[in-house]
């Protein structure tokens, strides 16, 4: 199950993820619309850039330096976060929608909790994972917990002081 | 004051929906607790010995008497009486139920506060100067611009979870009361030589398990760019400081590991991707804020009151008070006033609801209905007539606020320790009553000065004794334990860390150890000169030598169980339980 706009759908994409034994040179990456992880894009890079339905998955972790310059050749990067806590994932969606130019989809993955869903909207991811044991549903009241934020990021790229006339009380 | 807009209400209104909802799903199960954990905290909200604990926040210190009155409402209806003012210029309440927390927030959202990011791994409720605005001393007023990065770090999307907490203070004074060195960004206000007002800025400070003594990364940023400045730095933070190892997570050990050159490097980059774009501040939202903070109607007088003067010289208890509690402020015939949280057979910093109420009705009477929460954790009264001296010492003694310590040694910084704190190796609250009490003479303790003495039950240097002019950190040795005492720490102007002064001592030792150090002092010292410069000026070896000289002999008293004070660390009727002792 995927959040997009709001809403519940089913997820086209299937993620591929190495298992015990399998190591990103070797592993066979199924047809159809299929999410890679960084390594194996890098492994088998001449199989796999004539395929156009293919995303790419990248763990918290990764730097902004090791992320292929062609971002925007994918039609759907996920960040894979792999405890809640952990939020590198935030900088790293900031860099690749404010820095690198990717438009497609922004997918976060892993270890989501319906109380991140605002921040990560906010920088620029745009479709969701929860973890399974979470039910969507409910999760999806997460996107409204605010109706404004003071400071800019991706989905504003202005502070709130350039966004509206403040001081005004009622 | 700053007054909330329609904009800041909402948004805390929806935060305290928000939590009353994850609170829900905590009661239901909904939420595990590894789950809750992190939200609770972004509320400051604690899971102590006894009880939950509650951080709330006093922006840089400052509050009205409004909110201070919702303080005491708080300590009645969901504490136990009191409250606990922090090292962070925050107040914290020890005795919750979680079912509770969400009514306090919305209590508190009445008075336009809250308790956000009072905790956690995330910008911290920012800290300042306590004479900020009045202080003779002062450049420029910082509070507008803290107001401003607490605007900005507020629910900031991509800084929710850093490796570590960062802290942010900030001073406009030639004299450091901020402690902006031991922070993760210390900001000084300052002015170029065109008279452009921008910041100094210091990165990688911070107490601790690792102290260490923030760097310079830029000698002026411009105040326009501060948040793209400040933004650049904890982005930087955010990817590259370690996440492996808690004890390692701080800026200051990315910093060390990298060298500030190449940190500088980075965040230069980042910031040449974000410097002049729309987070730029702009003249309007700088004045709207700094309007929040202008100076109050205040009256023409003399610089000096003749009354108080005659008073001072007839009246020894008042002149003491004044000497110590009454502070130079930059109008005529105005001071400010440090109402001592220090009183003798109390918790350091702890006030009861009655204290609160009688606070907030001193700063409605004699300050503009404002009050400031001092990182040395009294109470600052910023705008007092000194004609009104007189009847605000008698108002003071009153309600036990007038102990002439301010700034002695007695004026002790302690953190919660082990009555409270899960934490803790060791019973800060009881060492500083029993510190308190050995050394009661007030002639004594006028004689030996002005000397900080910090007191933290475990490394976390809540009580951030690495800057003490002694300090005192409680040790755990094989389930004991034991105090090692440190010497020659200053807080700021300029901030060092104080030296280990040899194995550690027992709880009971503790007082005739602080007595040695002064002993040496007193036979060392020039004339006039502070404890922290004699120090400085011959090192800490003859201290060391003196106090181990011979063995130091426990205080029978201290290991009297029935000990009223030993018996009951916390002075309050409580349960008193923990679990290590
Ligand atoms: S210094 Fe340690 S014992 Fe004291 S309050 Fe902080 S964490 Fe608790």
């Amino acid at each position: 199950m995927l959040i997009k706009n709001n809403e519940i759908v089913t997820d086209e994409w299937s993620v591929l993820r190495l298992h015990e034994g399998e190591t990103a040179d070797r592993v066979i990456v199924p047809g159809g619309k299929v999410i890679v992880p960084l390594p194996v894009w890098n492994c088998q890079y001449e199989a796999l850039q004539g395929r156009t339905e293919l995303g790419l998955w990248l763990a918290g972790f990764e730097r902004a330096e090791d992320i292929p310059d062609d971002v925007r050749r994918f039609p759907v990067i996920a960040v894979d976060f792999h405890k809640f806590s952990d939020g590198r994932g935030y900088t790293l969606a900031y860099r690749l929608r404010k820095q690198m130019g990717y438009q497609g989809e922004l997918r976060a993955m892993g270890d989501i909790l319906c109380d991140q869903l605002f921040y990560l909207k906010r920088v620029g991811f745009d479709t969701f994972t929860l973890r399974a044991d979470k039910d969507p549903h409910a999760a999806l009241a997460g996107f409204a917990d605010f109706s404004l934020s003071y400071q800019a990021s991706v989905d504003t790229d202005a502070p709130l002081f350039r966004r509206v006339t403040r001081g005004e009380t009622l | 004051m700053y007054r909330y807009d329609n904009f800041d209400h909402r948004l805390v209104a929806e935060r305290v929906a928000q939590y009353r909802d994850q609170v829900r799903r905590r009661l239901s199960g909904e939420l595990k607790e590894d789950e809750f954990r992190v939200l609770r905290l972004h509320n400051g909200v604690y899971m102590q010995i006894h009880a939950y604990m509650m951080r709330l926040a006093a922006p840089y210190g400052l509050l009205s008497a409004t909110q201070m009155r919702m303080f005491a409402h708080i300590a009645r209806k969901y504490d136990r009486g009191y409250g606990h003012f922090t090292t962070r210029q925050n107040i914290q309440f020890n005795w919750l139920k979680l079912q509770d927390t969400p009514d306090i927030l919305a209590d508190l959202a009445t008075v336009e506060a809250h308790a956000i990011q009072t905790s956690g791994s995330c910008i911290r409720s920012i800290t300042s100067d306590e004479f900020a605005g009045v202080a003779h001393d002062e450049i420029i007023d910082p509070r507008p611009y803290a107001e401003l990065l607490r605007q900005w770090s507020t629910f900031h999307p991509e800084f929710a979870f850093l490796p570590r907490k960062f802290k942010i203070s900030i001073t406009g004074a030639t004299e450091d009361r901020a402690a902006i060195e031991v922070n993760d960004i210390g900001l000084q206000v300052v002015q170029d030589a065109q008279g452009e007002v921008g910041f100094r800025v210091l990165v990688g400070g911070g107490l601790g398990r690792t102290p260490v003594i923030g760097t310079e990364i830029n000698a002026f940023v411009p105040w326009q760019h501060i948040l793209t400045y400040v933004e650049s730095i904890v982005r930087v933070y955010n990817e590259f400081g370690r996440r492996d190892n808690l004890y390692k997570a701080r800026i200051k050990i990315l910093v060390k590991a990298i060298g500030i050159d190449e940190f500088r490097r980075q965040v230069e980059e980042e910031w040449s991707l974000n410097k002049d774009g729309n987070s730029t501040v702009t003249k309007a939202e700088l004045d709207r804020l700094a309007a929040g903070f202008t100076a109050p109607a205040y009256a023409a007088l003399p610089q000096q009151d003749a009354m108080v003067l005659a008073l001072q010289q007839s009246n020894k208890a008042f002149a003491n008070w004044v000497k110590r509690s009454v502070k130079p402020h930059k109008v005529a015939g105005y001071s400010a006033v440090v109402l001592s949280l220090k009183q003798s057979g109390f918790a350091p910093g702890d006030a009861t609801a009655e204290q609160m109420d009688a606070a907030a009705e001193l700063a409605e009477r004699y300050s503009f209905g404002e009050l400031r929460i001092s990182h040395t954790q009294n109470l600052v009264l910023a705008d007092v007539k000194q004609a009104d001296l007189p009847a605000l010492w008698e108002a003071a003694k009153a309600n036990g606020f007038a102990t002439p310590n301010i700034g002695l040694l007695t004026d002790i910084i302690c953190c919660p320790g082990g009555d409270f704190c899960t934490l803790a190796n060791a019973r800060s609250i009881t060492l500083a009553r029993a510190v308190d009490e050995r050394f009661d003479d007030i002639d004594y303790l006028q004689d030996i000065g002005e000397i900080d003495l910090n007191i933290s039950g475990c490394v976390n240097a809540c009580a951030h004794h690495h800057v003490g002019h002694i300090g005192i950190l409680g040790v755990d040795k094989q389930g004991e334990e034991w105090y090692q005492v440190s010497l020659g720490g200053s807080k700021g102007s300029p901030a060092n860390v104080g030296k280990i002064i040899g194995r550690s001592f027992s709880f009971a030792q503790i007082p005739a150890v602080v007595e040695r150090l002064l002993q040496v002092y007193v036979r060392e010292r020039y004339e006039d000169e502070r404890f922290i410069d004699t120090v400085r000026r011959i090192g800490i070896e003859p201290f060391v030598e003196y106090v181990y000289a011979t063995p130091v002999a426990e205080d029978e008293k201290l290991l009297t169980p029935d000990y009223d004070l030993i018996k009951k660390g916390a002075p309050y009727d409580t349960p008193y339980y923990s679990p290590r002792f």
